[in-house]
């Protein structure tokens, strides 16, 4: 008789100290944070961790039974890659559990320098099939992978089966990006700094809300992403979710402004095997961390009383399950 | 050194015909290498096979060399079929552009394709364990972060891409398919209606993007003619062209004369922009400023 598989673990974001104790607080089984600087893909001003404070937060989690993880999980600049080997030699030195990385390059880094450190794959690298599994896990020992959001329920089952040894993790709740993370320029393209070079998507130091009689208009650099109505909410300008022109229409070209809530579909993902759940949301505050992490938590043991709860947060107040559900195919 | 160039994948969904005509112009242009492969969308594949067997054949007996490059974004079994047929293909090297075509081709000779994020020297370092000979640089990357990869590029050789479209975004979505009110699965092949791109303007009518079934495209056409020089100095061995719509043959002669010092960068810029029939051109990544920007002679 095959044992019972165990729950998958609650992988919770941790954009400040507040945060991360919220998390913790709500039941989080395991934190992921990062430095405050271009290292981690949440570089967001007055966000992120100091090289003391990621001290201090390991610490933290040792001693309240929470596994932490050092989010490094962006491309290094070529002109100094130090940033990115001295965010794993902290990480390291602090005991975290694991560091989730995204270049190659830092990843042989980590296995090189410290090999008893544990290795996750950024969903930022990208590893969309088996075989991208496999060549991280055999270059560098990789021990779980962060499944990109391009996956339905059966791809996710099929992957852990073909990459038994290596454990899968999957988004569940927040943000959503509809392009394969790791491989946008858009918002570097529009407004000069990108996820994988800055750790910044649609940067807020280039977005511009103005009037224009009744109608907000919303601008990253000087490129309109959005025109909202009187009485429409006017959200932030992220490239991919705006409104576009094209083939005689005008509308939300790429995605609509919604949210990931896999919450009714944790079942069929934890039967498909994977090993963690992933909430996004590094840049959002204790409310969110705690409403989202107690409801998905109820959630995982079959309630639904706080369903609401966290569906408050949901971008546009809707829910998609993005590419789990066979709806893009 | 002379400077290698090579004409990337065809990015469109362009007919059979199309391809044969274009190729047929390419074998004859300035070009040492031409990459095939559908690098976009595994259902175009089906009406490419044979066609990419005659191109290749074509360019072959006209000298040059012939790479074939792999799917950036391969998920499903059919998707991952077609990837490791590629890699175990022995006829002509191949081009990775995802880390499991690295995976197949790993102890191998091969290239790294521009899809892979090869931002640092120790990405590089990597790459060239795994055997690539040959790493083309991501678009995004600027000239100043381009040269600490020429000067610890040993036994590899660079390649930035100096001309196309960007391809700035890749999905498990199609555009057009959602556009036409199309399920992926079902979607008629409707890319092919546009055979540049279908243009993505913002809600004030400005020219933005390109969608390209799964894939984002730049509005403007990327063209470093300007920064050939700079590229040179940088370390960069070769630069990659992509296709496009308008006169290719023209636009490649005159990278090869600006590479070539046979002509100035001012000249092959007017002769460019004809050849494009006007397109608005971008260059700003290379300059470390909005992908969109055009940074002309003077701050190159």
């Amino acid at each position: 008789m095959t044992p019972p598989r165990p729950m998958p673990e609650l992988v919770c974001p941790a954009g400040t100290p507040a945060a991360l104790k919220a998390a913790v607080d709500a039941g989080a089984d395991a934190v992921y944070f990062g430095f405050r600087d271009r290292t981690n893909a949440r570089n967001f001003p007055g966000l992120n961790f100091s090289h003391e404070e990621v001290r201090d937060a390991v610490a933290f989690c040792h001693r309240t039974g929470v596994r932490p993880m050092v989010a490094i999980n962006t491309f290094p600049d070529a002109t100094d890659e130090t940033p990115w080997h001295r965010a794993v030699d902290t990480a390291a030195r602090a005991g975290a559990h694991a560091v989730i990385v995204a270049d190659a390059g830092v990843a042989a880094y980590a296995a090189r320098t410290w090999p008893d450190l544990r290795l996750h794959l950024s969903v930022q690298a990208s590893a969309a099939n088996p075989e991208a599994i496999r060549w991280y896990r055999d270059a560098f020992g990789i021990s779980r992978v962060v499944l990109p959001r391009v996956f339905t329920v059966d791809q996710v089952r099929d992957t852990i089966a073909a990459v038994p040894d290596v454990e899968m993790e999957v988004f569940v709740f927040g943000g959503l990006c509809v392009m394969a993370e790791g491989r946008c320029s858009l918002s570097s393209y529009a407004a000069g700094r990108s996820p994988n070079k800055d750790g910044v998507c649609s940067p807020a130091e280039r977005v511009r809300y103005e009037q224009d009689g009744a109608v907000m208009v919303s601008r990253l650099g000087p490129h309109v992403i959005n025109r909202f109505g009187p009485g429409e909410e006017a959200g932030y300008p992220t490239l991919c979710k705006g409104r576009f022109k094209a083939g005689g229409q005008a509308g939300y070209l790429f995605e609509d402004p919604v949210s990931l809530d896999a919450g009714p579909i944790l079942p069929d993902l934890a039967a498909a095997g994977v090993a963690a759940f992933k909430i996004e949301g590094r840049q959002r505050g204790k409310a969110y961390i705690s409403a989202v992490v107690k409801s998905l938590r109820e959630t995982l043991g079959g309630g639904t009383a706080r369903v609401a709860d966290r569906q408050r947060f949901l971008e546009g107040g809707r829910a998609t399950e993005g590419a789990y559900r066979k709806s893009w195919r | 050194m002379t400077l290698h160039l090579t004409l990337g994948p065809v990015q469109y969904n362009w007919p059979v015909e199309r391809r044969r005509e274009f190729y047929r112009q390419i074998a004859a242009s300035a070009v040492d290498t031409v990459v095939l492969g559908e690098t976009v969308c595994f259902r175009r594949s089906p009406f490419l096979r044979e066609a990419m067997a005659e191109e290749a054949a074509l360019l072959l007996a006209a000298g040059k060399r012939v790479v074939l490059s792999t799917l950036a974004l391969a998920v499903s079994a059919a998707e991952r079929a077609d990837v490791a047929a590629l890699c175990g293909q022995a006829d002509l090297l191949t081009e990775a552009n995802d880390a499991g075509a690295l995976y197949h081709l790993r102890g191998r000779p091969h290239w790294a394709g521009p899809f892979l994020n090869t931002y640092a020297p120790g990405t590089l370092a990597v790459l060239a364990a795994n055997g690539a000979e040959q790493v083309c640089l991501p678009w995004e990357l600027s000239l100043d972060s381009l040269r600490p990869l020429g000067r610890t590029a040993a036994g590899l050789r660079l390649e930035v891409p100096v001309f196309g479209r960007v391809p700035l975004a890749i999905s498990a979505r199609c555009y057009h398919a959602r556009l036409h009110g199309l399920a992926k699965d079902g979607c008629q092949y409707v890319c092919d209606r546009d055979p540049a791109g279908l243009t993505v303007e913002t809600l004030e009518g400005a020219d933005f993007l390109r969608i390209n079934g799964v894939q984002t495209l730049s509005g403007a056409v990327h063209a470093a003619i300007h920064e050939v020089a700079a590229l040179r100095e940088a370390g960069v061995e070769s630069l990659r062209l992509m296709p496009e719509a308008g006169d290719m043959v023209a636009v490649i002669a005159a990278f090869r004369a600006v590479a070539d010092g046979q002509a100035d960068p001012e000249t092959a810029e007017r002769v460019i922009r004809e050849a494009t029939g006007g397109e608005p051109l971008c260059n700003g990544f290379l300059h470390g400023v909005d992908g969109t920007a055009w940074v002309g002679e003077a701050a190159a």
